[in-house]
């Protein structure tokens, strides 16, 4: 017997507005669920839904490892984290206010990780407590209980009964129902939920867009008449247009714009979703992408493609960064433009897919055998994202060098409005230059103040030469002569040094002096400003500085660090602690910034470093910050 | 800038170039009687029969002996790393449909070490003419054992003989999925070898020929047997394969007319052991190209791709 969503509405509208409606500066939500029963698509949505009201937001997906791990397991928990804020939100906040869990298993594995709040509230399905299996039924009174008794404030919802009355099959639709009930605990405009639902079924029959509204509805409902809990956060709606992309679409949007047509890669976990957008729209510019044999292939095929006129860019995480090193010590050779995205991952070896790690800074750097020097950028957020590949690929075409661009699976998958950008068609490349070759030019005429030399791409009368990765002269030709092999290697390094010439200092996060600065790189700069932010508020004086380019460095930071006390390189790589009992001066290792940073400032720079496979957190890198000034 | 090259495709009609015209002014560094050598001027013949721009052709190569050729000649080439050849070759082609593309590698650089790319590159059957120099050993490296070396072979790796039957290039290229053209060519009857590879040339699609090299320097007598008796050769010969002059089918009166549309055919002279085959095991002009399935079609102009970029950033437009 079908209620329609209008009847309940009506009857339980007057419970509705007589709740008290409390006003928040921030939330942090989070949904889990079972893989396979929406947590993610309903915590995509809602956050959706928020910044289309005009909120701040940052989501986190929460994944788990396995494509179909056991239901009801600690392991298997799937959902999504959004922070949702008056202001605009840079990374994905402490512990969370409020959690929708759909089983007590997977809300368990987030209260053990630490990610939720002590005593917050707990929306919970309650179906479990009179599961026909009487182990689970038990499983899910005890744990409820013990929850409650560590202070939890645990509601239970009985969203499958309710979803039940609606649809026959609620193992899809009830994130529909959950989606509901937070429109209703956070005050969200309903009408702006059944567009989304209509978004997310797009390319499904109108029957489907409907039932899922109505689930959408009845959760509302069902929140609005039943629950104590009524939020609002302030909004207020942006002027210029905004997009809400994660990390990895960012990037994908970012080569459609960046003049590369050309995308050669092999799947990997945490870069693939970004070459799956890209299959699906990289023809509207144009552009293919290659699903090569392996990482090897797709190097070497977008070094080809690059040396042929293309510039070309591959995308990879961990692993496969690791098969690419020999060809892109060929292109470093050959000086061929190429743009290498590394969306790191954990590691080394197969490590943790799906978790973000900032481990491969060093090979970056210096990977590939010999000196092998190539440019490495780091995005820090979602629009970097974007806007990296557009810089990339310029930078590579302008110096022929490779550039690798660093970024994280917290950053592939996290999302964030940012400003649309507004297209120029400056950013496309020009078009392969197919002109004649001066009489007597020579392919490799190294300028010998900035090592530039103008490129023979084939096609090019009169430039023919073959290009090696074997040591060579200017006129490409291999040679044996020891002078002349220095003289090569000095060329190809001061390319990195022009290009050094033209960066601007890093900007300073706070104060310009003060007692303490923190140094990072990449997707932690919203967690350290944020700290920053709150550490000043308290009276600290504590700055921070993220740098863009990590190789070549530019200058300013030297200066800047001696206005500071202290200096802690944050980031999420490894360092040894010299509390431990065998870790002393002499063999502790550094986190992979705080190498470069030490090497080459000759600094006592020190580092706080966390490899726990998640996002650094502001209030851990605050209360650091506490420590260490005390 | 098209002008240019307009230019010089009128030009290239009047004049005429010699062999010369597609030598480099580098000397060939190979060991004196080695099969390289014969290869090497097979191709310059070819380009200049073909009356190919210099600058439109692309020699691309890994590493090995035979991997040096695009050195020797007069045109863009590309000498990459050990086994990437073919994914480097993919790479241009697919960027550059209006090159010509050649690829030279070795049985190691090919059967070992880029095996992988081989199997994958017969499959994607992209536009190119590729020459594996199978000497059946490592030369640049100083003998080591390759995957097509003979079982028993004593080699620097394997001082007492190696231990495995070898890797048959033509059975395993006959193997593969959209396989579309098989040839094998011996360094010795050079007016086969010109042939074999001007098939291999204008086929259209992926074409491998399997060329035996010798190598002096390594493996002095490997091939004597098949050099010294031209009855332990089978030449192919077909109106849509091999042809033979009537003095060279005086001298190679082991013949077979073999029809390269035939695969079964083909698999089965592949697999001979004793004797061997020179001609063109089979050639498919039908099957799909991946270059050609995959190249974007129509013309992007800025307005163009300005329209698809917009149309993406409005789906994520709040
Ligand atoms: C990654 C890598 N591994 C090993 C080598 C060393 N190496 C260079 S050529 C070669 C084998 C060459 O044999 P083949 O391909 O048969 O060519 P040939 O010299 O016989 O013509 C090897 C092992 C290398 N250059 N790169
Ligand atoms: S070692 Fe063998 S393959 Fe290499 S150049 Fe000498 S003869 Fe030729
Ligand atoms: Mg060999």
């Amino acid at each position: 017997m079908l209620e329609t969503a209008a009847d309940s509405a009506e009857k339980k509208a007057p419970g509705k507005s007589a709740k008290p409606i409390v006003k928040l500066a921030e939330h942090i939500v989070e949904i889990v669920s079972d893989s396979g029963e929406g947590a993610q698509r309903c915590g995509q949505s809602f956050a959706t839904i928020a910044a289309r009201s005009g909120n701040g937001i940052w989501t986190v997906e929460i994944i788990p490892a396995e494509i179909q791990p056991p239901a009801r397991s600690i392991e298997g928990t799937s959902g999504n984290r959004i922070r949702v804020s008056s202001n605009t939100v840079t990374n994905g906040g402490d512990e969370a206010d409020l959690v929708i869990a759909f089983n007590e298993q997977v809300l368990l594995s987030r209260i053990n990780a630490n990610e939720i709040k002590p005593g917050c509230i707990i929306l919970l399905e309650d179906k479990w407590a009179t599961h026909p299996d009487a182990n689970i039924a038990a499983v899910y009174t005890e744990t409820r209980d013990r929850l409650l008794g560590d202070g939890y404030n645990i509601l239970e919802i009985p969203m499958e009964v309710e979803c039940l009355k609606h649809v026959p099959d609620a193992k899809r639709g009830k994130n529909m129902f959950v989606l509901g009930m937070l429109c209703s605990i956070y005050s969200l405009d309903l009408e702006l939920g059944r567009q989304q639902v209509a978004r997310i079924f797009a390319k499904k029959s109108d029957a489907i867009i409907k039932a899922n509204q109505i689930l959408l509805e009845a959760g509302h409902d069902w929140a609005a008449a039943n629950l104590e809990i009524k939020y609002q956060i302030p909004a207020v709606k942006k002027s210029d247009p905004q997009i809400v992309v994660n990390g990895n679409t960012a990037l994908s949007l970012g080569v459609l714009a960046s003049g590369m047509q050309i995308c050669a890669m092999y799947p990997i976990t945490p870069a693939t979703s970004a070459s799956h957008y890209l299959s699906d729209v990289f023809n509207k510019v144009g552009g293919l992408v290659h699903q090569a044999e392996d990482e090897i292939a797709a190097c070497a095929f977008a070094v080809g493609a690059s040396y042929a006129g293309k510039c070309a860019v591959t995308i990879t995480s961990g692993p496969g960064y690791s098969l690419k090193q020999e060809a892109i010590g060929l292109a470093v050779m050959g000086e061929i433009p190429m743009v290498v995205v590394n969306v790191q991952r954990g590691g080394p070896s197969t490590g943790q897919p799906t978790k973000v790690e900032q481990g491969d800074l060093l090979t970056a750097c210096f990977g590939s055998h010999g000196d092998a020097p190539k440019v490495v950028m780091a995005a820090a957020n979602i629009e970097d994202c974007f806007y990296s590949m557009i810089t990339a690929r310029q930078l590579a075409e302008t110096f022929n060098m490779v550039v690798v661009v660093l970024t994280d699976a917290n950053l592939a998958t996290a999302q964030q409005p940012i400003p649309r950008p507004e297209f120029s068609e400056e950013w496309l490349a020009p078009p392969v230059d197919q002109s004649a070759v001066p009489k007597d030019a020579k392919p490799y005429d190294w300028d010998p103040k900035t090592g530039l030399a103008p490129r023979f791409v084939p096609g090019r009368p009169d430039g023919m030469h073959t290009l090696t990765g074997l040591a060579h002269d200017q006129n490409s030709k291999v040679i044996y002569d020891p002078e002349i092999n220095e003289q090569a290697i000095e060329k190809r390094s001061l390319k990195l040094a022009a290009l050094q010439k033209t960066l601007k200092p890093p900007p300073v996060f706070g104060g310009d002096q003060g007692d303490l600065l923190i140094i990072g790189w990449g997707s932690t700069k919203g967690a350290i400003e944020e700290a920053i932010e709150r550490v000043r508020a308290d009276g600290l004086k504590a700055s921070s500085v993220h740098l863009q380019f990590l190789q070549p460095m530019a200058s300013g930071l030297k200066e800047i660090m001696g206005r500071f006390d202290k200096v802690v390189i944050v980031e999420n790589s490894w360092s040894d602690d010299l509390e431990h009992e065998i870790i002393d001066e002499n063999n502790q290792r550094f986190s992979n910034l705080a190498w470069l940073i030490r090497g080459r400032y000759l600094v006592d720079a020190d580092c706080w470093s966390e490899v726990k496979g998640r996002p650094s957190k502001p209030g851990a890198i605050e209360r650091m910050i506490h420590d260490r000034l005390q | 800038m098209t002008n240019n090259v307009a230019e010089r495709l009128l030009g290239y009609d009047d004049e005429v170039f010699g062999v010369e015209h597609y030598q480099s002014d580098v000397l060939p560094r190979w060991c004196s009687g080695c099969g390289d050598n014969a290869i090497l001027t097979a191709i310059q013949r070819l380009c200049r029969d073909e009356k190919l721009l210099p600058e439109k052709t692309m020699f691309v190569s890994g590493i090995g002996c035979s991997s040096r050729l695009p050195h020797y000649m007069n045109a863009y080439g590309f000498h990459g790393i050990h086994g990437r050849s073919l994914p480097v070759a993919e790479g241009i082609k697919m960027a550059r449909p209006d090159l010509n593309v050649f690829v030279t590698t070795g049985d190691g650089d090919c059967c070992s070490i880029g095996a992988g790319h081989w199997i994958h590159a017969i499959r994607y059957n992209i536009d190119m003419t590729v020459l594996m120099h199978d000497n059946g050993i490592y030369g640049l490296t100083k003998k080591q054992v390759s995957p097509t070396s003979p079982q028993g072979l004593k080699t620097n790796t394997t001082p007492r003989g190696s231990y495995l039957p070898p890797l048959n290039p033509l059975s395993t290229t006959l193997g593969v999925a959209n396989v579309s053209f098989v040839a094998q060519a011996v360094d010795w009857i050079p007016e086969t070898l010109y042939d074999i590879i001007s098939a291999a040339f204008h086929h259209n699609g992926f074409s491998f020929v399997r060329i035996l090299q010798r190598c002096p320097e390594f493996m002095p007598d490997m091939f004597d047997p098949w050099v010294q008796d031209p009855q332990q050769m089978l030449l192919l010969e077909h109106v849509n394969g091999l042809h033979l002059s009537p003095e060279l089918g005086k001298v190679y009166t082991n013949q077979e007319a073999h029809d390269p549309a035939d695969i079964n055919r083909a698999r089965e002279i592949a697999s001979l052991t004793e004797i061997i085959p020179v001609g063109v095991l089979y050639r498919n002009e039908e099957i799909p190209r991946y270059d050609d399935i995959r190249r974007p079609r129509g013309v992007y102009t800025n307005e163009k791709i300005r329209a698809g970029i917009e149309e993406e950033l409005d789906k994520y437009t709040i």
